[in-house]
């Protein structure tokens, strides 16, 4: 049994990579089609490189991807400390609503979205409301749930007394904040963020609706694009962006394991001293 | 004092109160509106909702897909998470990681990928082909399409799955074991309901975005396994009617609820039973 499941988590594994191996093997082949590989070159990446229109794409994705999860994260975080201090009722009406695109489908979420822009759109009478604010505005919405869900249990860990100890050893309360809460708490907001940026950099489904013309990100044109051959660059850009993900994915888990193995050692530490106070 | 504390608690959670009503709860409201309004005239009507009827079959094709989908995933993850859960812990880092990689890169272009795998001169068809099998219709048909929805899912059962998995308490197994459970017994009796919570939650993050995709219906489908996304995308995008689309992802959001209520309703009377 335990020989079969080993066998079929391989197994899965290869399922999981056998096209994200293809596309990366398709970016060094000098054909086009993706399921014929016609001899090794690199000029992949040259045309990726230089090509500006490309280039341009990604940046315009990073851009709202950085923008809109360094927002949901300043602004889930502020936005915590204050649910916390609501009444329990209204506060477990926050959590639903802030639940509501987590839930939703996507689809939906992108739709309602549009619904609303083109309608504001109308009332101002503006021409092409859809466009970089429009996408903006979208990606902070869905991100700030995934920064809320993050922050909110790293608050519920936190023990009170550290922060009144603060206080009461003469911190003011914004030093104390920054000396002893944010510290805390900055796990969570770091992973809430990090999980926003990804979700935003590679979200299609609600860009398609809420993107305009005028600003279009990398996943939205990749899908325009699909009634034509891709063009062969893009599984360039697929394999750069997979050595990236791959390369902040290690260092993750480097501090990560180091955190561990500290918590671990503070364990022990505030172990020894409970048996010396006894 | 009292007061200046009031005022701080609004200025914390008021901005983050504005916005979530404005963007998340009246765009709500405005599907609401226009699934029960006329697109010509702007009043209340149900002839939105009543015009889904013709599409029932679609909604129905939907959610059995992505039913089965779910089913798939269940019993594909759980393997997978447990081997994690028990790996060294250094080694369940690596693993987890491999897990999520695929989730952040592009899912359009992973699922085209899998145009390239299934194609009829496609890299599987070839390879079936050196070994004397015929080529097989692999893609264009609904095994493809539920074949997509696990492959870009699948790292959504698996992480709930293995989060509950390595919480597991191993005393409760042991104790099974010492009372006499077989090993089947104690993955029937003790894991398996344990880790309901994780089937649960995995099941919902499978379940919705295949049951509301149309980008994998669109590459791996054919023209007859359209699904409920595919209908909404083409009422904004294509033929131009916000308030059947409107309706359709009304029915859909409804549903959705539907369906997880009969989930969960299920699992809790499952472990109340078993207390």
């Amino acid at each position: 049994m335990k020989r079969f499941n080993r066998i079929f988590t391989v197994a899965v594994f290869i399922f999981l990579y056998a096209p994200i191996l293809l596309l990366v093997a398709a970016s060094f082949s000098s054909g086009t089609s993706l399921s014929n590989f016609e001899g090794f070159t690199l000029s992949r990446y040259s045309e990726l490189f230089s090509d500006k229109n490309m280039l341009g794409l990604l940046l315009n994705s990073l851009i709202v991807a950085l923008i809109s999860s360094v927002v949901a994260s300043v602004f889930g975080t502020v936005s915590c400390f204050g649910i916390r201090r609501l009444g329990r009722r209204a506060q477990k009406t926050v959590m639903t609503v802030t639940n509501i695109p987590m839930t939703n489908p996507e689809i939906v979420t992108g739709i309602s979205l549009a619904l609303l822009f083109v309608f504001i759109g109308q009332m101002l009478k503006l021409k092409d409301v859809m466009g970089f604010w429009t996408l903006l505005i979208a990606h902070i919405t869905f991100n700030l749930p995934y920064v809320i869900l993050s922050v909110m249990p790293k608050l519920n860990q936190l023990d009170r007394h550290v922060g009144e100890a603060a206080l009461d050893l003469g911190c003011t309360p914004i030093k104390a904040f920054f000396k002893v809460t944010l510290p805390e708490i900055l796990p969570g907001i770091i992973s809430g963020g990090l999980m926003a940026f990804t979700m935003s950099l590679d979200d299609f489904v609600i860009s398609y609706f809420v993107y305009g013309p005028a600003f279009t990100t990398l996943p939205v044109e990749i899908y325009t694009y699909t009634k034509k051959p891709l063009p062969p660059k893009l599984y360039a850009l697929f394999t750069v962006l997979f050595l990236a993900i791959l390369l902040v994915m290690i260092v993750m888990n480097i501090v990560q394991a180091r955190d561990d193995n500290r918590s671990r050692r503070n364990k022990n530490a505030k172990g020894e001293i409970t048996l010396t106070r006894i | 004092m009292k007061r200046r504390n009031n005022v701080f608690k609004l200025l914390l959670s008021g901005p983050y109160l504005i916005w979530m009503a404005i963007f998340v709860l009246v765009p709500m409201g405005m599907v609401l509106y226009f699934a029960l309004t006329d697109p010509d005239t702007g009043r209340f009507t149900l002839d939105n909702l009543m015009g889904i009827e013709e599409f029932l079959p679609v909604f129905g094709e939907s959610v059995w897909l992505a039913a089965v989908s779910a089913l798939l995933c269940i019993v594909i993850a759980y393997p997978v998470a447990y081997v994690i859960a028990k790996a060294a812990p250094s080694r369940q880092r690596v693993l987890i990681l491999l897990v999520m990689l695929p989730m952040c890169m592009s899912f359009l272009l992973r699922t085209l990928a899998w145009v390239a795998l299934l194609e009829d001169t496609g890299i599987l068809n070839r390879l079936l082909g050196s070994l004397g099998i015929g080529p097989l219709k692999l893609i264009r048909t609904r095994g493809a399409v539920i074949l997509g929805m696990v492959y870009n899912y699948l790292p959504y059962m698996i992480m709930p799955l293995y989060s509950v998995l390595t919480k597991l308490d191993r005393r409760l197994i042991e104790a099974a074991e010492d009372l006499g459970c077989s090993g089947t017994q104690v993955f029937f009796k003790v894991i398996l309901p344990l880790s309901a919570p994780g089937i649960i939650s995995g099941t919902t993050m499978v379940f919705v975005p295949a049951v509301s995709t149309f980008y994998i219906s669109k590459k791996l489908g054919s023209s007859g396994t359209a699904l409920i996304g595919d209908l909404i995308e083409s009422q904004f995008k294509q033929s131009y009617n916000p308030n059947l689309g409107a309706a359709m992802s009304l029915v859909l959001m409804v549903m959705i609820f539907i369906c997880m209520g009969i989930m969960n309703r299920f699992a809790g009377q499952d472990e109340v039973s078993r207390i």
